[in-house]
């Protein structure tokens, strides 16, 4: 076992085990902190992969900002006393696990599928030889090829904005009215 | 590490994050499935892009990100508004449009 296959398993779990306890704490800051480790062990498979730039982007955008709005508002709306009262029946939780279940049943099918496929596995073989992944080349495709996507990726941050602008603003007109 | 190493581990990712859409009913908790959903394509890109020895596949993941980080402030910000109209962010209690 060399250590790629030691780190990768290593990730793997702890990301697994993240994000399980995600989906299982009844309190959302729980699950908040849960979702940090889970990010942070991704960032680690990510500079496994040799995706330097994606990883600390994961770090300081999901681990960072993404997060820190998520714990603001659990906190701003004071929900661990709500969230308690938050489960549903058992009947529909049954329903929801068999479908996850065949859901995950699917993608490990696939996933055994795609190694049995003889050209996935030699397209595999020839291109870890050549891996021309390195920040330089993102930023290159970036600003050339995927110009045009990267643009609107700014007018989506901006209909964010504007979005979240208009939502707050409205909310505090009507407060107004009613003082 | 193979491909496929990768790839079912974003499986698992992806099946965790629908599991706990479906099972949790608090409001907050359904975004962190979506971003756990999110994060496991964002595996599943960079992992092949890896496997091919080309750059494309990382820049779908910032992509992604940003797209994530715009969707999140504007779930938040209804998450926000729909709590002070109901008082309860419980998916179920909240099924009605007018407000």
């Amino acid at each position: 076992m060399n250590p790629e296959q030691i780190l990768f398993f290593l990730f793997g779990a702890v990301s697994l085990v993240g994000a399980i306890a995600v989906i299982s704490f009844r309190h959302p800051i729980y699950s908040a902190l849960s979702l940090i480790v889970t990010f942070f062990a991704q960032a680690g498979l990510f500079i496994l992969l040799g995706a330097h730039f994606v990883a600390a982007v994961q770090v300081i955008v999901y681990a960072g900002a993404i997060m820190v709005l998520f714990l603001f508002v659990i906190m701003l709306l004071n929900l661990g006393t709500l969230s308690a009262k938050g489960a549903i029946s058992g009947k529909l939780k049954g329903f929801a696990v068999i479908l996850g279940l065949l859901l995950a049943i699917e993608g490990v099918y696939i996933a055994v599928n795609a190694i049995n496929t003889p050209e996935v596995a030699s397209a595999e073989t020839a291109a870890t030889e050549s891996v021309n992944t390195t920040t330089y080349n993102i930023g290159e495709l970036l600003f050339s090829k995927y110009l045009l996507p990267f643009e609107v990726t700014s007018l989506i941050l901006l209909a964010a904005l504007i979005g979240v602008i208009v939502l707050v603003k409205r909310e505090s007109q009507e407060e107004n009215e009613i003082q | 590490m193979p491909l496929e190493s990768y790839l079912i581990l974003s499986a698992l990712l992806f099946t965790i994050g629908v599991v706990g859409v479906l099972i949790r009913r608090n409001a907050i908790i359904i975004f962190m499935c979506i971003e756990l959903m999110l994060n496991a394509a964002n595996l599943a890109f960079v992992a092949i892009s890896r496997s091919l020895g080309e750059a494309s596949g990382q820049i779908f993941v910032i992509f992604v990100m940003a797209v994530a980080a715009a969707e999140v402030a504007i779930g938040l910000a209804i998450i926000v508004s729909v709590f002070k109209h109901r008082q309860t962010i419980n998916v179920d209690e909240v099924n009605s449009l007018r407000g």
